[in-house]
């Protein structure tokens, strides 16, 4: 009985302790109390009259190359405005991305903060007025000029965040990246084979290397999200560029289940089932297969711009990069993007030197530096290719991509839970759980959930 | 001894009116309570509470009263989390019973030499964190690892796949690294119940004779009850709420087939911004180790 009382007290007192908290969110300030975004000729690009201030940056630039390069642009930047010191923050993407929500809710919000593009991120932030509008700075500091715009639009919703790809600017990315197809020249020449020039030639390529006793292409997709690198740049082999837009960047006016869709999804199926990905890809993991892909397993690996340098740094020469062949409308079409952007939060207490200090490491320089040091820059990236090496290869295809093609969005980047949805079932079609027609179901009906819904 | 200084002794051993008092024991556990009411039960109120709102863990939320416990009724994805995570309670208490049980009554019957090694050997994989266990197992798992290799090596090609990465094997894979970190504690369990079995019970039964399976049956497994319960527990709550494993072999893969509930609280928490789903999840999960675990205790009780 004794014991009864007690629980009986604990529920009680808890009941209370739920009753006096308030609902969950409200205590937040949201994007209210937020400063409204300045119009081009009202934007304050004059930094050294503000005063002795200290800008708050938060990024995931981390691993060496990036953390050289911003590191590099930081003390670039305090030497031109001694005014303004910066106070950086440095942790994993992950980590950043994990704590976003929490930070940008809070009234204590860093003046910069690298923003994941996608709709789960960039999109949910936006829709609650937690970043600020750059529209304005952009117009003040020439942001459109700098920037390709099929690079901009992976930053650029409506203001309700419904929209993406269109409407308003909510940050820089310093940074490319581009998923491509890279071959061992090596393996190319004992198979008699030239790099393809188009989808069909890199079909027949696939069957001569089967038939060589090669594996013609390397995947670990353990992780799930490998395989949309490969299926971003073949479906726009199948697909208009226009309509894989609509779809990854989650936009009404498209749907998965068409017939070219499907062709697609089953040209991958039948890779997955014959082997042209290797024995069991969903059993590999991601960073385990490019280290076996240097070893001399795979003739082909198709995947994202970041691989080369550690390629590399095995495979030397043997190593070469290039964009997809043109795609369904001719042009070359690609799944790519951006390094994470760098927005400013709705209540930023700084924005105009946030701004300046956005308008600074995206500068021309800046991307002459963020080369040297080893990353692959967002602009200028023809000019600033290396002479040789794998590099060069991947600074030419992007370059070609961002300003001839289209930089297809990755695919996840479509709805909140489109990352999960396609993974699982690309597995599915890789491992020959799933039809085609099954998967393609799936991916429309998170698809059309998401643009029903808003 | 004079009667007052007598009196005196007594007034001064006669608790005060503070100690006699109804509410005296709970003032003794305030400070635990307070504690643990801080960090347990306030956590576990707001998540009560988090779950039936809508929220995206910032900004303004809806309150949607019992609409994502409905939801999760109608969720294929929970419905399949918690059949595996029914499912590898098998690999992570049931197998280790059985098999630690047996392994604890040869070791004890054979009095084999080096017995503290084996101990040490066995009850290591406790030892390491589960994230290490994980990477180590995903190399043995993956096409071209060990387990492939070995298989290859005695002839049985057929059989090699990747482990992780085939539906069929998945979730048996995974489970089996539980058995693998299970075993040892489960054995220790025990091996220390069976040690407090006087050696003439042993002697006796033996002498009426008994072989070493009808010992086994009349003697060490009613005695080692209270073992079998405690290692019973502590095994299904590690399988019912199996995150880093998961996490960091499969993240649920291939499609759905290894998802848990403790990485549908993450995925739907961390991934889809969905903290109110999240938090129905979580404390669905918690009723459920809840209400599994009393059963067992309630058995292991009954049947002492």
């Amino acid at each position: 009985m004794r014991r009864r009382t007690f629980l009986g007290t604990t529920v009680a007192l808890g009941s209370l302790g739920l009753l006096a908290a308030c609902a969950p969110g409200s205590d937040s300030g949201g994007g209210d109390g937020a400063a409204p975004a300045p119009k081009a000729d009202e934007v304050d690009t004059d930094i050294a009259a503000l005063g002795d201030i200290t800008l708050v940056v938060w990024d995931q630039e981390v691993r060496g190359a990036q953390n050289d390069a911003i590191e590099a642009l930081i003390g670039a930047f305090q030497d031109k405005y001694p005014n303004v010191t910066i106070d950086r923050h440095s942790q994993s993407f992950d980590d950043l991305q994990k704590q976003t929500g929490l930070a940008l809710s809070g009234n204590d919000v860093p003046d910069v903060l690298q923003v994941n593009n996608a709709r789960g991120d960039m999109g949910a932030f936006v829709s609650d007025g937690l970043l600020t509008d750059l529209t304005g700075y952009a117009e003040a500091y020439g942001w459109t000029d700098r920037f390709a715009e099929s690079v901009l639009s992976k930053m650029t919703y409506s203001a309700d965040g419904v929209t993406f790809g269109e409407g308003n600017l909510y940050g820089l990315p310093q940074t490319g990246e581009v998923c491509g197809i890279y071959y061992s020249q090596k393996k190319l020449d004992e198979l008699g084979a030239s790099a393809p020039t188009t989808w069909d030639e890199l079909f027949t390529l696939v069957d001569t290397a089967k038939e060589g006793g090669e594996q013609p292409i390397m995947l670990g997709n353990l992780d799930q999200w490998p395989a949309l690198h490969v299926f971003g740049p073949l479906q726009a082999n199948f697909v208009d560029a226009k309509t894989i837009v609509t779809l990854g960047m989650g936009n009404a006016g498209a749907d998965w289940t068409s017939e070219d869709n499907v062709a697609a999804l089953t040209r991958l199926a039948e890779w997955g089932s014959s082997g042209a990905l290797g024995d069991s890809p969903n059993g590999l993991a991601y960073d385990d297969a490019w280290p076996e892909y240097t070893k001399g397993t795979g003739v082909l690996l198709i995947g994202g711009s970041w691989l080369g340098p550690d390629m590399e740094a095995v495979m030397g020469e043997d190593l070469r990069f290039m964009a997809p062949p043109p795609g369904a409308d001719g042009k070359v079409a690609t799944t790519g993007g951006t390094g994470i952007p760098f927005s400013i939060p709705a209540k930023a207490k700084n924005a105009a030197a946030a701004a300046a200090f956005i308008d600074f490491i995206t500068s021309d320089d800046a991307m002459a530096m963020i080369a040297e040091n080893g990353g692959m820059p967002v602009n200028r990236t023809a000019e600033l290719a290396p002479d040789k090496g794998v590099n060069k290869d991947i600074y030419e295809a992007f370059d070609a991509v961002s300003t001839e093609g289209t930089l297809l969005p990755y695919l996840d980047y479509a709805t909140p839970s489109f990352a999960d949805t396609a993974g699982a079932t690309l597995q599915e079609v890789i491992g020959g759980q799933a039809t085609p027609e099954a998967a393609a179901g799936k991916l429309q009906e998170d698809y059309a959930d998401f643009t029903e819904r808003s | 001894m004079t009667p007052g200084s007598t009196g005196q002794r007594l007034r001064h051993q006669r608790p005060s009116a503070v100690a006699r008092g109804r509410g005296t024991p709970y003032l003794f556990l305030l400070p635990a309570f307070l504690v643990y009411g801080a960090f347990a039960l306030y956590p576990l109120g707001r998540a009560a509470q988090f779950s039936l709102y809508e929220w995206k863990g910032f900004g303004s939320s809806t309150f949607v009263g019992l609409g994502n416990y409905l939801d999760l009724a109608g969720d294929a994805d929970f419905r399949r989390a918690i059949g595996n995570a029914l499912m590898l309670i098998v690999f992570y208490s049931i197998i280790p019973l059985v098999v630690g049980l047996i392994l604890a009554a040869i070791l004890r019957r054979g009095q084999v030499r080096g017995m503290g090694f084996f101990r040490t050997v066995i009850f290591l994989p406790q030892v390491i964190a589960l994230v290490v266990v994980a990477v180590a197992w995903r190399q043995i798992y993956s096409p071209h690892g060990l387990l492939n290799d070995v298989l290859r090596g005695v002839g049985l090609d057929a059989l090699t796949r990747g482990w992780l990465g085939d539906p069929g094997t998945a979730l048996a894979a995974v489970g089996f690294i539980g058995t693998w970190v299970e075993m040892g504690l489960v054995m220790l369990l025990m091996l220390s119940g069976m040690s407090r079995i006087p050696a003439e019970q042993f002697e006796a039964a033996r002498l009426d004779g008994a072989g070493a399976v009808r010992e086994f049956f009349a003697i060490t497994l009613p005695a080692v009850r209270g073992e079998i319960t405690v290692a019973l527990v502590l095994t299904i709550i590690a399988a019912l709420k199996t995150f880093d494993l998961v996490y960091m072999t499969t993240s649920g893969g291939p499609g759905n087939s290894t998802t848990v509930p403790s990485f549908e609280v993450y995925f739907r928490a961390f991934e889809l911004r969905e903290v109110g789903s999240a938090s129905a999840v979580a404390i669905v999960l918690t009723v459920l180790i809840f209400a599994i675990n009393v059963g067992v205790s309630r058995i292991g009780e009954r049947e002492s």
